[in-house]
């Protein structure tokens, strides 16, 4: 019987459902807790900072002053056109964006310490912010940092010789300028860390709202310059992370310094403002596309001029090349281009610092790609789905306009089915109909390819001071024939230890509640790279496998020894080790390894442990997404009314979780396309601070989202997983955006920005009349 | 400090509080109810719904001494005292309703509300209760599919 592709409900959610679970905020309960002064300005020089003028007992103020020592947090990358700005943990001379933690108020509750906060005296001597594109681009702009001329924090270029003239000799150029807007991951849990000395050992312990907690224990160990064994860093449950939680941020080496210091238990738990002004952003993006068709279509030549605004600091341990360098490497996307330049700059600005959010960059560039490939459609006289046809790879492997290795993929199979089940004559009439009601449906596709499951060479390549990628799983079976999986990754709600112990349970012949994976505890885990970049169950799932195999052919040869046999000849399922008409069972076996050691040893040793590695080079998912969407012209309010989504994710190891992953990630990228913008005044305050200016959507704005598996077994992975965890978020907003273009195409107008707000459609329709 | 006498999920509570503490930490921190979550303190996201005299309430923007005589339920009085899950949760379970968990509580006691109410739910009254909170993990549609199953089970589903 096999456990991989079945619908395994959750090992997961008992606790959870019983309200057991257990999230840092509920770790925090009872120790000294922590709140952070943030500056209220974007720019500016602190003139003085001083603690409330009365401070009661148990309390404490402390600020970068105190931090003599600390380093700053500094992520590296080896590119010559990079300028590694420094983030001082806690500033002492320059504030660089509203929210930026400044000093920390400690006090025996949350409230006393508010309460505190209100009183610190901080004057700051103001100077004018750089806010936006415009203004950090702009001759002669101030500089957010002295280090980076022109603002410009990181930039890449490819410009192959020839390329002009590819384009200009193009019969047909189109081109495509736009905006994405500044978008927040918003985990519903926000971020937050427990920090306790223990005394006995002289070691803190970290419980931190993490996705990686063994890089969060390197980098504040360095920070810090504290012996690294001495910091044991636990991701706990976690709330959802989508990519925000993988920085390090100034408040966790904050926290471990108050816990050495004092030797106590220090707690800080963000509030939602906090989340939204202070922890990361995303997706905030310009591009100006130009591409050249020939006569019949097909993609002569792209150029693509990429900015990211990349806030005020890189993060730690991605740095803020992540969004823009992705967007260059990654451009353009399933097609095939002859000729590829493009450019890329992440910029500068007085905001909250950028990072990775859930599709990273690829959101933003199917976007780009795929509104031009309508555009495309149209100026050629062809059907959006043809032009896409002519256009996508579809002999493989094939190479990207970069030199990334396509594997085998279904994009082609992938838009047919989607066409196939949309069954667009049908729609086109029904769209006619509508319009002479004034009603404007439209129908928009996306089709994009997303990189999974890359390991260690494709971060080296980025020239990442700190590369991820591998993962290694530590594997056991216990007397009772029970076994643990140590495992490096660490999720933060994919359902991981269920979909793992699937993986484990086929290679040993067991069932999954025989498996329990552990993760998330720098002291119980070996070292790995958490859950990011849809690479848990692609690369730790890989390790598990390797591991379990490891583990496997052990307790083979330990049957074959007592069944007096060849190990070849042995074969473990339905928790026996089989071989011919013998058997024993597989519990039986592991206790005498354990304990009769003497009938065993001297054929498999003294322990039923393995360890398993896994660092594949990457393979694609791909898929294509649909959108039938109805806008109504006088509010410009858009009705989702279906979404579909053809997905391609190699091998399936549970497709109840595999849905889930899909929905949640369209759920976010229709928040992303319609809804979810982190808003700045033009003196750098955010306008969005809480849940009702930043506005994800509920469930009466979400549709019910369909779903249909194409299963290309990925030959790059070991377990035939490619990842899918980002999908859903890459490709709904340019499906959304596509279907409300085609609704408003009787007006005569593009959409170009996302999200497509009611207010951003009003003004696009504003004064025009539909065409008949 | 404010003396404050309740009941919660069954068990009569005495705590001395602050008449600032609002109703969620009041049970999170006074009654080591820690079920009850956090996600926006004002108000929008739903994740501290309780159920305060038979009423969904926002755990954040009540005050713990406006608890004073209340019957308070939260989603650690769901289950059985075994641990066996309720029919509500179950349903949860069998239809993947949660990815990260930590919205579920808010969305198990206002369903648990809901599935309670004597004319019975329907598509539309399912998606209109449901819509007061917020989940970032799955999409809610697996959220509406697991309070429909559970109405279905209970007999309280009505058609169209
Ligand atoms: S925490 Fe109460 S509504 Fe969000
Ligand atoms: S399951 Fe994570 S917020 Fe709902």
């Amino acid at each position: 019987m096999n456990w991989v592709g079945r619908r395994l409900p959750r090992s997961e959610d008992p606790p959870l459902l019983r309200g057991e679970g257990r999230y840092v905020p509920d770790i925090a309960i009872g120790a000294r807790a922590v709140r952070f002064l943030r500056s209220p300005v974007a720019s500016g020089r602190i003139v003085a900072l001083r603690p409330p003028p009365a401070m009661p007992p148990g309390c404490l103020f402390v600020t970068g002053a105190d931090l003599a020592g600390v380093g700053a947090i500094k992520p590296g990358l080896r590119r010559f056109n990079y300028r590694a700005v420094e983030q001082p943990v806690l500033p002492v001379e320059r504030v660089h964006f509203v929210g930026q933690a400044i000093a920390a108020i400690v006090a025996p509750s949350a409230a006393l310490a508010e309460d505190l906060l209100e009183e610190c005296e901080l004057d700051i001597a103001v100077d004018d912010p750089v806010i936006g594109f415009e203004a950090a681009l702009a001759p002669g702009a101030a500089l957010v940092h002295p280090i980076a001329p022109g603002n410009v924090a990181v930039e890449g270029e490819i410009r192959p010789e020839g390329f002009a003239e590819t384009l200009s000799a193009a019969a047909h150029v189109v081109e495509f300028a736009f905006r994405s807007g500044r978008q927040s991951a918003m985990p519903l849990e926000g971020r937050g860390g427990v920090a306790e000395y223990d005394r006995a050992t002289g070691r803190i312990r970290l419980s931190a709202s993490a996705q990686m907690p063994h890089q969060l224990r390197t980098g504040i160990a360095q920070l810090l310059g504290m012996p690294e064994a001495d910091l044991q860093v636990i991701a706990p449950d976690v709330g959802g992370g989508f990519g925000q939680k993988m920085a390090l941020f100034p408040e966790y080496p904050v926290l471990v310094w108050l816990a050495r210091k004092h030797r106590g238990r220090f707690a800080w738990v963000e509030d939602r403002n906090e989340n939204l002004i202070a922890s990361a952003h995303s997706r905030d993006q310009r591009h100006v596309l130009r591409a050249g068709f020939d006569p019949e279509g097909r993609l002569l030549a792209l150029e693509a001029d990429i900015l990211a605004d990349v806030g005020a600091f890189s993060v730690f341990p991605t740095t803020c090349a992540v969004e823009p360098l992705m967007a260059l490497a990654e451009y353009p996307g399933p097609y095939k281009v002859p000729a590829y330049a493009v450019r890329a700059r992440g910029v500068l600005t007085h905001t909250c610092p950028m990072a990775p959010y859930r599709g990273v960059s690829r959101p933003v560039i199917t976007f780009g790609i795929e509104r031009l490939m309508d555009r495309a459609a149209a100026a050629l006289g062809l059907a959006p789905d043809e032009v896409r046809r002519r256009n996508l790879h579809d002999s493989f492997p094939a190479r990207s306009a970069t030199g990334m290795v396509l594997d085998e993929a279904s994009y082609i199979q992938a838009l047919d089915e989607a066409v196939h089940i949309l069954d667009i004559p049908a729609f086109r009439e029904r769209q006619r109909a509508a319009r002479a009601e004034g009603r404007y449906l439209g129908l928009g596709l996306s089709v994009f390819n997303e990189r999974t499951g890359y390991g260690t060479p494709a971060f080296a390549a980025r020239s990442m001071d700190v590369v991820p990628g591998y993962e290694v799983v530590d594997i056991a079976m216990l007397p009772s024939g029970e076994v643990e999986a140590r495992i490096g990754s660490s999720p933060h709600g994919q359902g991981l230890r269920t979909t793992l112990s699937q993986i484990i349970a086929d290679r040993l012949g067991l069932d999954p509640g025989a498996i329990r994976i552990i993760h998330g505890d720098t002291d119980r885990t070996p070292y790995g790279w958490g859950s990011f970049a849809s690479r848990s169950l692609v690369i730790g799932g890989g390790a598990c496998q390797v591991a379990a195999d490891r583990l496997a052919d052990k307790l083979r040869r330990g049957a074959a020894r007592l069944l007096q046999c060849d190990p070849a000849e042995v074969t473990l399922r339905d928790w026996q080790a089989v071989a011919g008409a013998a058997s024993m069972p597989i519990a039986e076996l592991a206790r005498l390894a354990h304990q009769r050691s003497e009938l065993l040893s001297d054929a498999i040793g003294f322990n039923l442990a393995e360890t398993g590695q896994y660092d594949p080079g990457g393979t694609f998912s791909n898929a294509c997404h649909a959108a039938i969407v109805e806008v109504e012209a006088e509010t410009g309010h858009v009705r989702v009314e279906r979404y579909l989504v053809v997905e391609d994710a190699g091998r399936i190891i549970n497709p109840m979780i595999a849905d889930g992953q899909v929905q949640g990630g369209v759920a976010q990228g229709i928040a992303n396309a319609l809804f979810e913008e982190v808003i700045y005044a033009p003196d750098g305050t955010p306008l969005t601070g809480t849940l009702a200016d930043y506005t994800p959507p509920t469930c009466a704005e979400i549709p019910e989202i369909e779903i249909h598996h194409l299963e290309t077994i990925s030959e790059a992975t070991i377990t035939g997983a490619k990842g899918l965890g980002e999908g859903g978020s890459i490709g709904a907003p340019a499906a959304i955006v596509n279907a409300i273009s085609d609704a408003l195409s009787p007006f005569g107008v593009d959409v170009a920005e996302f999200p497509a707000t009611p207010p951003r459609i009003r003004a696009l329709i504003r004064g025009r009349a539909p065409r008949a | 400090m404010t003396e404050v006498r309740f009941t919660v999920n069954g068990t009569a509570q005495c705590v001395a509080v602050e008449p600032r503490l609002t109703l969620a930490d009041m049970l999170r921190e006074e009654c080591g109810l820690t079920g009850t979550h956090l996600g926006c303190e004002h108000g929008v996201c739903g994740a501290c719904t309780v159920l305060m005299d038979g009423l969904p309430v926002r755990a954040c923007l009540v005050f713990g001494v406006q608890a004073e005589g209340a019957d308070i339920r939260t989603v650690e009085g769901l289950a059985a005292a075994d641990g066996t899950l309720n029919v509500l949760q179950h349903a949860f379970q069998a239809q993947h309703g949660l990815q990260c968990g930590f919205c579920t509580p808010g969305f198990l006691m206002l369903a648990t509300w809901l599935l309670e109410q004597k004319e019975g739910v329907d598509e539309a009254r399912l998606r209109e209760v449901l819509a007061s909170n917020l989940c970032r993990c799955t999409g809610y549609q697996n959220i509406l599919a697991a309070v429909r199953v559970a109405a279905q089970e209970m007999g309280v589903w009505r058609e169209g």
